[in-house]
């Protein structure tokens, strides 16, 4: 095992630990946006997934344990790598500039840590009730399950929450505009036949993850349909 | 034409280093990049001045030894150019120039802007090399080459090792280096033999020279002045993996 340990300790293998984790958090960005997504179906779909989540009991932990060693080894390798980089450069240059990198890809560090952020606030928010506690607060539907639409409903009323999760969500575009083209290139699978598929999957992605997932909050605010907080 | 020029001036290599101002007022157009500098050093001289040390040799555009980061780009504005082959009717009458080693932990500064690259000789001496027992010169179309895949090796050979790739990369990453010294080889038949250790070793002899991380800017294929593409680094990755998988043999 200790050409395992040797691979994955050089920055190859750490690398591809970072797209091979980041990968996996693409899956659940869209696992996440398909359930949320049903909020316009309205209250009882909602709901009634919510509730359908908590029912799977222990396979809901082996999830999330999954899902938290996932975005663990991800943000820490990220960072370690981060900081190996700044000390490949010890003396920064005078007359700085860049030829041809995207925004996307300047800006990992700084979008990532965000989204880290935004994950503890969004936690908080939704998931333990703690920040805004009066949304999480809105108690139970008529069938006595947790109200998670109107909680959801009463969360994006508020101008401030929206622009917070907007703002985030733009975050998280920009991070996987660059994160998933660069997964294909970090496996040393892209090449020059496939470079534009790559290129233009890595933007789509983006674009539906951006649109998909600020289409609920902004909707919600905008008050562009039947959503109401009472239950 | 006058010229402003901002150059980096570092007595030794522990030396902090400063940006030194420097007014040229008979710069000819025609005149290569290292060749306004000649200029300059011969006015420092016969000033009493330290002339301004720089790396050079065979000002044709092949050797790789002559580096410098003009106006925060690589071997200056002139793509597929390296800086003996850039000429000063790129740049106008009254310009400033910006004019910086290449800088990199693992390129060290070892006066003005002569940096020490020795590092890239190291990776090569980890692997850079097909191992051949002497013997008599095979006939030169023994051993029959896909025109293709001929071309292939030519591109990742067209390297010359001169570094611009890492004081590009924001992370001073040398992945575009080591991926064409890698992606050379392993297109030709004489390099499958030790193309697994090959990679492994050169990829552990980058890490430990201190190089910073590929986070995929490309910013190394757009100053490469023999235009080395990054699918290379791609081809490395690859060789990389599948060589961890079949244990280096």
């Amino acid at each position: 095992m200790n050409w395992l340990l040797a691979a994955l300790r050089s920055s190859l293998g750490r690398k591809m630990v970072v797209a091979l984790t980041g990968l996996g958090l693409l899956g659940f960005v869209f696992a996440h946006l398909a359930g949320n997504l049903q909020v316009f179906l309205g209250r009882e779909a909602l709901n009634a997934y919510a509730q359908g989540l908590k029912d799977l009991g222990a396979l809901l932990w082996v999830a999330r344990l999954g899902l938290i060693a996932m975005f663990v080894t991800h943000v820490a390798l990220a960072l370690q790598l981060a900081r190996e980089n700044r000390a490949a450069r010890p003396t920064r240059y005078v007359h700085g500039g860049v030829q041809q990198a995207s925004p996307g890809s300047r800006s990992m560090v700084f979008t990532g840590v965000m989204i880290l952020l935004f994950v503890a606030y969004h936690l908080a928010h939704f998931t333990f009730g703690a920040a805004h506690a009066s949304h999480y607060a809105v108690g139970s539907d008529a069938l006595g399950r947790h109200d998670v639409y109107g909680m959801v409903v009463a969360g994006f009323s508020e101008p401030l929450v929206v622009g917070l999760y907007v703002a985030a969500i733009a975050m998280l575009a920009l991070h996987l505009s660059h994160g998933v083209q660069s997964v294909f290139q970090t496996l040393g699978l892209n090449g020059p036949r496939y470079e534009p598929i790559i290129k233009r999957t890595g933007c789509a992605i983006a674009v539906i993850v951006f649109v998909g997932n600020v289409s609920m909050p902004l909707a919600i605010l905008m008050g562009l349909g039947p959503f109401s907080t009472g239950a | 034409m006058k010229l402003t020029l901002n150059i980096w001036r570092q007595k030794t290599p522990s030396d902090a280093g400063h940006m030194e101002r420097h007014e040229l007022s008979d710069v000819s157009p025609d005149m290569s990049f290292l060749e306004m500098l000649d200029v300059l050093n011969e006015h420092l001289q016969v000033e009493g001045k330290d002339p301004v040390a720089f790396d050079h040799d065979c000002r044709e555009g092949i050797c790789g030894m002559c580096s410098l980061v003009i106006n925060g780009t690589a071997h200056g504005p002139m793509k597929a150019t390296t800086t003996c082959q850039l000429h000063m009717r790129s740049f106008k009458d009254g310009d400033t120039v910006d004019i910086e080693p290449f800088r990199a932990k693992a390129f060290p500064v070892v006066k003005d802007l002569t940096v020490d690259r020795s590092s890239f000789d190291r990776i090569n001496e980890a692997g850079g090399f097909v191992s051949v027992n002497t013997g008599g010169a095979p006939d030169a179309n023994a051993l029959p080459i896909g025109k293709v895949e001929a071309d292939k090796a030519m591109d990742a050979a067209a390297c010359i090792g001169c570094g611009a790739c890492v004081a590009a990369c924001p992370n001073a990453s040398a992945m575009l280096f080591v991926s064409a010294k890698i992606g050379h080889l392993a297109h030709l038949p004489q390099g499958q033999p030790e193309r697994a250790r090959r990679a492994l070793n050169l990829v552990s002899t980058m890490d430990a020279e201190g190089f910073g991380n590929c986070r995929n800017y490309y910013e190394c294929e757009a100053v490469c002045p023999k235009e080395i593409p990054i699918d290379f680094i791609a081809e490395m990755n690859r060789d990389w993996r599948s060589s961890v998988l079949k244990g280096g043999s």
